[in-house]
């Protein structure tokens, strides 16, 4: 592995920052204004997309901005695993993007600029966590994010939104001051410096002789710093969240927040702690075990939710676990199978959400009883919503199949059937909660007040911008099932360092 | 003497300027008339005043702990007492804040202060003489000299210019700080006395017993807990913020409230090691308290202007926490919290004033949904509370990262506690900047623009060009200190270097070590002692 010096990875970092400025300036022009965030996220997209065969060339990309201290820098370091996270978000937020022009004048939401300048700021400090080289760079786009997500939580600016909203940054915050941070300042202490060991996932970078028990505290903080991956139980941000407008719940809370909490918690285990130190204080099964906690009760949750967006929501809960225990396993097949999660659950669930923020634009239903019959109405939208469900529940050949694939061979190289038991019951509960949505739209019967309509309500332009983003998704999530290669190849080239 | 010091080597006397362009000012000010002129004539001098201090900036050498661009004139033969001046790694850096705040305290009284405008322009001017002398004089007769010059100024600023209970708030703070000098001036002729020097650099070299250290300690150590203010002497601060106009406010919380932690460093470590090394769990357990019960009165207050006297209060903490931590992360860290708190708290009460300006109220209540009405207001509001909160890549963050470095690195519990007092930070600091941009959640909208037909007398208008540049001025120091420190610990390196060496040559005594070993065994085993717990 080599380790290329050059400035150019910053750019995909700067290009959603300037896309924002460039909203901001032109918020007067809707039209203008729309097309900086569509060409910001292509431009953002394409240069992730550049360094690509560097990367799959088993290269790495590195550049230092700025030292703070010894040991303590703002570096970018993009590595297999940063950029299957940036391809995705990057890929995903072209999409959102078109998405949201649907979604936003279709409902005409107020303060629409300032929703753009922060929804590409997020992206853009998303990108910046993916690229992170060191603990401090993570921590700094970590925290933009948060900030820059708070408004797009309470863009509503009713009691809702304010309940939801202060609820998620005290989620955010508090955890990142009270665990992160602490957890931070000790790993510099033991190891006086936060950069990542990006050459091997399997040494850390802690001493040799550092005490397990500091090094179990520290661990212990990590996972509870970074609140945003919804582990159980510091969850509870994740559904208040979703007064949001369709499209934040949809990238950021799918995609972007999330993703980068379990982006996060999977770069500490891997770059920070290391498989070895894991193995030896059985930290990585403790945490396997914790996790399947997450996975079957927030299951159990969405199960009893009858809003879609907040079925889902719990879903997302539930299934951001699975990332976290694939790579608390610690084999060569779960670290894989949780990683290409990322990307499948990114894909499926986007779909999921857009298909949600549709069917309310077009047809103003939130609740799952009102959709009986939505499907004759709405085909696209919910055949598109059928095969993301499939990903969630892990049919092959949809994306979700290869995780459960790859996390059932992990379980099995360490010989643990009870982490098996979960991966299968979870299954069975996905089901249980997609299946009768489906159903429903495709066979269920309609209300009574809305008998005998089959007026397709996908025909309006508006709504057009909102069902081909989530037909592209819907359908590229079953084309990465079928040809995983690239995800997977990005990742063997992590696992087998 | 000369080889402490450093003459200058400048073409012109660079510290004897800085003391005297202010007061000939202020002289020259008597004579002049006219609000607009004065006005002017104010932030001239205080311009030339931070013109002629960048020199120190560019011309001062990092690599010795000496002190720099001295000047030595003979004063009082027969005391032995000389006119001498001069910056060390320790002091610069708050001379050159000192120098760049002043004109901004000039502009944000622009419109704010109404009457008596000569007066004012005399008082700020003698006021920066006099908070310049302090971080410059090296002999401790011109210290307490200029440590007493400093009250009445900022006594009559409160007095004069002051809030409904400003009778009480500038007795309170006059009294508060006069108590305090007075132990300090015990000290000085106790240390003279002793030594027959009123030199600083000789009293640091002269080994005192401990009993006398203790002494001379506890006597500057209230003079100085006072000032910062730590608690339990913190009570004047809100009082007095509350009630000062917006220049006072900026310069207690910017400038005055450094003079507490710069006499630390320059007189209780250096002079009293081994009383250091032996009031230092004292110290520490102090500081943690003042973190956590500053954020915690912070998070209740309803006045803006509070909330952030209050967050001082805690901020402070920080910075003694730093210095008494005795290794070179904490009292860098400190140093630099010290900076970090002049730009970010001065920037909040220029943006408070601001708002007062306004709406005429320091209520949250009553500013709220400002994120409608005033976006660069917000914005600037945004950064600087968020620099407040120590949000990364601002410039708190890296003093507090530092001071919890210090203080993971040799009491892991101590660090715990502080972080109770992080967390506070953004707890407060969050909540004061959601009601502000956003909520409006007692439903009355007192800015009369949707309901009441009177709106035109107190539009919301946006920040002029004035308040633009002040703020924009000080958002630079919070993104540069943020991202680059480098330069400024760089200034510090030496000076901090050798006040360690000097605390660590100093406290070795046997009675000390004695005292002192146990305190630190009880600190070090308390993470131990959990761990067996487990």
């Amino acid at each position: 592995m080599n380790t290329i010096i050059t400035s150019k990875i910053i750019i995909t970092m700067l290009i959603p920052m300037i896309t924002g400025l460039l909203v901001m300036v032109s918020g007067k022009k809707p039209n203008l204004r729309d097309s900086w965030s569509t060409i910001g996220a292509i431009l953002t997209f394409v240069s992730v997309l550049s360094f690509l065969p560097v990367i799959q060339g088993g290269d790495q990309l590195q550049f230092t901005l700025f030292e703070l201290y010894p040991g303590i820098t703002v570096k970018l370091n993009l590595d297999p695993l940063g950029t299957i996270f940036a391809l995705v978000a990057s890929f995903l937020w072209i999409l959102a993007s078109l998405y949201c022009v649907g979604y936003m004048r279709g409902l005409d939401e107020h303060a629409q600029t300032r929703f753009y300048v922060c929804y590409a700021v997020s992206v853009g400090a998303a990108m910046g966590a993916a690229f992170a080289g060191n603990l401090f760079t993570l921590y700094l786009f970590y925290e933009i994010v948060s900030i820059f997500t708070y408004p797009l939580v309470m863009h509503h600016q009713d009691k809702e939104g304010y309940a939801g909203a202060k609820k998620y940054i005290i989620y955010l915050m508090f955890t990142s001051k009270a665990f992160l941070l602490p957890a931070m300042v000790i790993i510099y202490v033991l190891c006086g410096t936060l950069d990542f060991n990006s050459a091997s996932i399997a040494h850390g970078i802690f001493p040799a002789d550092a005490d397990r028990f500091v090094v179990g505290i520290t661990y212990l903080l990590c996972l509870f710093g970074f609140a945003k991956a919804g582990i159980m139980p510091l969850h509870n941000w994740l559904p208040d969240a979703m007064v949001a407008p369709t499209p934040v719940s949809a990238l950021l809370h799918a995609v972007v927040v999330v993703k980068v909490g379990v982006f996060s918690i999977c770069r500490v285990m891997l770059s920070i702690f290391g498989t070895d130190i894991l193995n030896e204080t059985g930290l990585g099964l403790m945490t396997a075990y914790f996790v399947s906690f997450t996975i079957l009760t927030a299951s159990v949750i969405a199960l009893t939710k009858t809003n879609l967006k907040a079925r889902l929501a719990y879903s997302t809960v539930s299934q951001l676990s699975y990332i976290v225990l694939g790579v608390a396993m610690l084999t060569p097949n779960s670290i894989t199978g949780g990683l290409i999660h990322i990307a499948n659950h990114a894909f499926a669930k986007i779909t999921l959400f857009f298909a949600a923020g549709c069917i309310f634009v077009a047809s103003g239903k939130k609740d799952i009883s009102e959709m009986g019959g939505l499907a004759k109405q709405m085909p696209f939208t919910m055949v598109a919503f059928g095969l993301a469900s499939l990903s969630m529940i892990g049919v092959p050949p949809v994306g979700g199949f290869v995780t459960k694939w790859y996390l059932a061979l992990g379980t099995m190289d360490i010989h643990n059937w009870i982490l098996l038991c979960v991966l299968m019951v979870s299954s069975l509960l996905n089901a249980g909660y997609f299946v009768p949505v489906v159903l429903k739209a495709f066979f269920g019967k309609p209300l009574p007040a809305d008998e005998g309509l089959t007026t397709s309500l996908e025909g309006r332009p508006l709504i057009m911008f909102m069902v081909i983003p989530l037909v592209i998704t819907g359908v590229v999530s079953v084309l990465i099932g079928v040809y995983p290669n690239l995800f997977l190849d990005l990742i063997n080239l992590m696992v087998k360092s | 003497m000369e080889n402490y010091l450093i003459l200058n080597t400048l073409n012109f006397p660079i510290l004897s300027l800085l003391l005297i362009i202010p007061v000939v000012g202020a002289i020259v000010a008597m004579f002049l008339r006219g609000e607009t002129l004065l006005k002017y004539w104010a932030l001239a001098v205080t311009l030339v005043t931070t013109l002629v201090s960048l020199p120190l900036w560019t011309n001062f050498d990092k690599t010795t702990a000496k002190y720099q661009f001295v000047e030595l004139r003979h004063w009082f033969p027969a005391l032995k007492l000389d006119f001498v001046i001069g910056v060390d790694g320790i002091s610069v850096l708050l001379v050159l804040l000192t120098t760049l705040v002043m004109p901004l305290c000039v502009l944000c009284s622009w419109t704010y202060i109404k009457t008596r405008w000569k007066e004012f322009v005399i008082v700020t001017l003698l006021m920066e003489t006099a908070m310049l002398g302090v971080f410059v004089s090296l002999n401790t007769v011109l210290f307490y000299i200029f440590w007493e010059g400093m009250l009445v100024p900022m006594y009559l600023i409160i007095a004069i210019w002051g809030g409904a209970r400003k009778d009480y708030a500038s007795i309170k703070f006059f009294l508060y700080t006069f108590t305090g000098s007075i132990f300090l001036l015990v000290a000085i002729i106790a240390m003279f006395i002793k030594t027959g020097t009123f030199f600083i650099p000789e009293l640091m070299d002269h080994s005192y017993s401990f009993a006398f250290q203790m002494w001379v300690f506890l006597a500057c150590a209230i003079g100085f807990a006072i000032k910062m203010p730590m608690f339990p002497f913190h009570t004047w601060l809100p009082a007095a913020h509350v009630e000062a106009p917006v220049a006072g406010s900026v310069i207690l919380a910017s400038i005055l409230l450094k003079m507490g932690g710069y006499g630390f460093l320059r007189f209780c470590l250096p002079m009293a090691p081994a009383a250091t090394v032996y009031c230092m769990p004292y110290l520490l357990a102090l500081s943690l308290i003042s973190i956590v019960v500053g954020g915690y009165l912070a998070l209740g207050q309803s006045d803006i202007k509070k909330l952030i006297a209050y967050s001082s209060v805690g901020h402070m903490g920080f910075v003694t926490l730093g210095i008494f931590l005795l290794n070179d992360a904490g009292i860098k860290g400190a140093m630099l919290q010290m900076l970090n708190h002049g730009v970010t708290t001065g920037a909040l009460f220029i943006l408070i004033g601001i708002i007062y300006e306004r709406t005429h109220s320091r209520e949250l209540s009553d500013n709220n949904k400002l994120g409608m009405f005033m976006p660069i207001y917000v914005t600037f509001l945004g950064i600087f509370s968020l620099s407040s909160l120590a949000f990364p890549g601002t410039n708190s963050f890296v003093g507090e990262f530092l001071v919890l470095f210090g203080a993971f690195q040799d009491f892991p519990l101590v660090g715990a506690i502080s972080i109770l007092g992080a967390i506070l930070a953004a707890a407060y600091m969050l909540r004061m900047l959601q009601k502000m941009v956003w909520d409006d959640s007692d439903g009355h909208a007192h800015h009369g623009h949707d309901d009441h037909g009177d709106g035109e007398s107190h539009a919301l208008f946006d920040c002029n060009a004035r308040e633009f540049i002040q703020l924009a001025f000080l958002t630079i120091f919070v993104f540069w200190i943020g991202l680059h420190p480098t330069p400024l610990l760089d200034m510090m390196d030496s000076s901090v270097a050798h006040l360690l060496h000097q605390i660590d040559a100093g406290s070795v005594m046997p009675e000390a070590v004695e005292h002192g070993s146990t305190h630190h065994a009880l600190l070090e085993n308390a993470g131990t002692w959990i761990k067996n717990l487990f």
